[in-house]
């Protein structure tokens, strides 16, 4: 029976220990540990989101890239492109160019063959009019002589005049 | 682990070791007896035998139980602080050494097997040698009854307030729980969010206390006020029962198998369950839910509740510590009772045995405590839904 009727005191002693216990613990050390503990929750938390986050940004970033990079391609067949058909038409151009030149040079150098020619035939012209007129004065000249003599003179010319 | 195991059965060699020991000298005496002298011995042997019967119920209650003075080894004890408040003399204060362990009475008072007890009638003052035995005090040849001390049941003409063998081990649990607590708060203020050494295998205790007991029974909202007391009683328990556990100095105080602390503790329990208490749970109380012809019946029942509660979770940690106590002890006593060291391999691996499960139902006791005060208090706190 003796264990069954508690003891005032150890009662009493119990209830001052006790309880000064739990106001100790309670400021100096349960609730700085359980502010602490939460405040790690919290940061792991923290941290985890950040990594999530950095996780994402970083697949953004590599799709982004890869964009970038398709992009840049197609750019740069483009521009190839692009150069080829400047490539080709140049060529072309200066392909009609060259034909055109050619042209006008022929075109040019008939001119300067027909002036030429012009030239020569005016300077023949002139030349069987004043061997004309010369013929003339030879037969005028000779005309009194023989009728003969005269017609023959003058064949004799116009041979030498017929030399075009 | 391995280093642990080993440790154990060095240990319960050293102990075999040491009881067979005993027993052979015992044998050797027994052997060199004269024939002559048989019929003296086998006197002396009965009137010895008679003397040191081996009341094992006697011995067992006195281990369990609250004494004035922490025994050590042998003759060997260590005096503690006497402080008596006599209803009609005052107070008085002296060491328990002033007793030499019950062969001297101070003041009126005796030790009487470890605890202090009041000498009924006129005795003499001061110091005065006297002989004590299972209550009884005698001196110059009378014989004087005595007078135990006040209890919340049974009151006496004194009180006993003194720093006896538990309130010692209540100071120490306290200062060792301070310690230990305040260090672990101290390591985390340091900046420092990873615990070290001892602490770590703490914090998951904490964290446990407070996500599986607290906030599960009382609710996310409400459990932080309630928080401190739990991590406290939890703990307190707990080291109590580990403390009771160790078999010398200064463990062996059976703290949490007195009732007066479990009485204490289911108390607070109590206050708390019913000081925070809403509306709801007193109106579940005095106004039931149930049929008005039930109410009658009802309401006594939820009144018996308030008290009931608490009362089961004072009774359960005091019986269940105290009964592994008493477990622990009956084994060991079984070597004394067969008087046999064949004995005791058997009684010391039982008792090993019960040592280990003790540390488990030491950590259950307190884990059941602190949950049911969970509980409890949780069962206060619900508003209308």
């Amino acid at each position: 029976m003796e264990l069954l009727t508690p003891d005032i005191g150890l009662l009493v002693w119990s209830t001052l220990a006790f309880l000064s216990l739990m106001f100790i613990l309670k400021k100096f050390a349960w609730k700085p540990i359980v502010d602490s503990l939460d405040e790690r929750n919290s940061s792991i938390a923290d941290a985890l989101a950040e990594a999530e986050k950095a996780r994402k940004e970083i697949a953004e970033l590599s799709s982004r890239n890869e964009e970038i990079l398709k992009e840049a391609k197609e750019e740069r067949n483009n521009i190839l492109r692009e150069a080829n058909k400047v490539k080709e038409e140049i060529i072309a151009e200066a392909k009609t160019k060259a034909q055109e030149d050619a042209a006008k040079i022929m075109a040019a150098a008939k001119e300067d063959i027909e002036v030429q020619k012009l030239a020569v035939m005016a300077d023949m012209k002139n030349a069987a009019a004043n061997l004309s007129v010369e013929i003339a004065e030879k037969v005028l000249t000779r005309e009194l002589s023989s009728k003969g003599e005269q017609e023959k003179y003058i064949s004799e010319l116009a041979a030498k005049a017929n030399l075009n | 682990m391995r280093k642990f195991t080993l440790f154990f059965i060095a240990t319960t060699i050293f102990m075999l070791a040491g009881v067979v020991a005993f027993g052979q000298n015992h044998e050797d005496e027994h052997t060199s007896t004269y024939a002559a002298e048989d019929e003296i011995h086998e006197l002396s042997h009965e009137i010895h035998e008679a003397e040191a019967e081996f009341d094992v119920a006697t011995m067992i209650m006195h281990h369990i139980a609250d004494a004035n003075e922490f025994h050590i080894a042998g003759d060997l004890s260590m005096p503690l602080p006497i402080i008596l408040f006599d209803k009609l003399e005052g107070v008085k204060v002296f060491l328990s050494s002033a007793f030499h362990h019950g062969h001297t009475a101070v003041d009126g008072f005796v030790m009487d097997h470890g605890v202090v007890k009041k000498v009924k009638g006129e005795f003499p003052a001061g110091s005065v040698d006297v002989e004590v035995h299972h209550g009884e005090v005698v001196f110059n040849g009378e014989h004087f009854e005595t007078e135990s001390k006040s209890t919340l049941l049974e009151p006496s003409s004194f009180y006993d307030f003194s720093i006896t063998k538990n309130v010692f081990t209540l100071l120490l649990s306290c200062i060792v729980l301070i310690l230990i607590f305040v260090g672990m708060a101290r390591s985390y203020k340091k900046g420092n969010l990873v615990p070290q050494g001892i602490y770590s295998a703490l914090e998951p205790l904490v964290l446990f206390v407070k996500e599986e007991i607290a906030i599960p029974n009382i609710g996310e909202e409400k459990y932080a006020k309630f928080l401190p007391y739990l991590l406290t009683v939890f703990f307190f328990i707990w080291l109590n029962n580990i403390f009771g556990l160790i078999p010398f100095f200064p463990g062996s105080a059976n703290l949490t198998g007195n009732i007066a602390l479990t009485f204490l503790l289911a108390f607070i329990t109590m206050i708390i369950t019913n000081v925070y208490a809403t509306k709801t749970y007193w109106g579940h109380i005095f106004n039931p839910p149930v049929p008005l012809p039930l109410k009658p019946l009802m309401i006594p029942i939820e009144i018996v509740g308030i008290i009931s509660k608490p009362f089961a979770l004072m009774i359960r940690l005091f019986a269940n510590i105290s009964a592994g106590h008493i477990l622990i002890l009956s084994l060991l006593s079984l070597i004394f009772i067969f008087k046999s060291y064949f004995v005791a391999p058997v009684s010391i691996g039982f008792v090993l045995f019960m040592s280990l499960l003790e540390i488990l139902v030491g950590f259950l006791q307190a884990f059941i405590f602190t949950l049911l005060s969970a509980l409890f208090i949780g069962l206060a706190q619900e508003d209308h839904h």
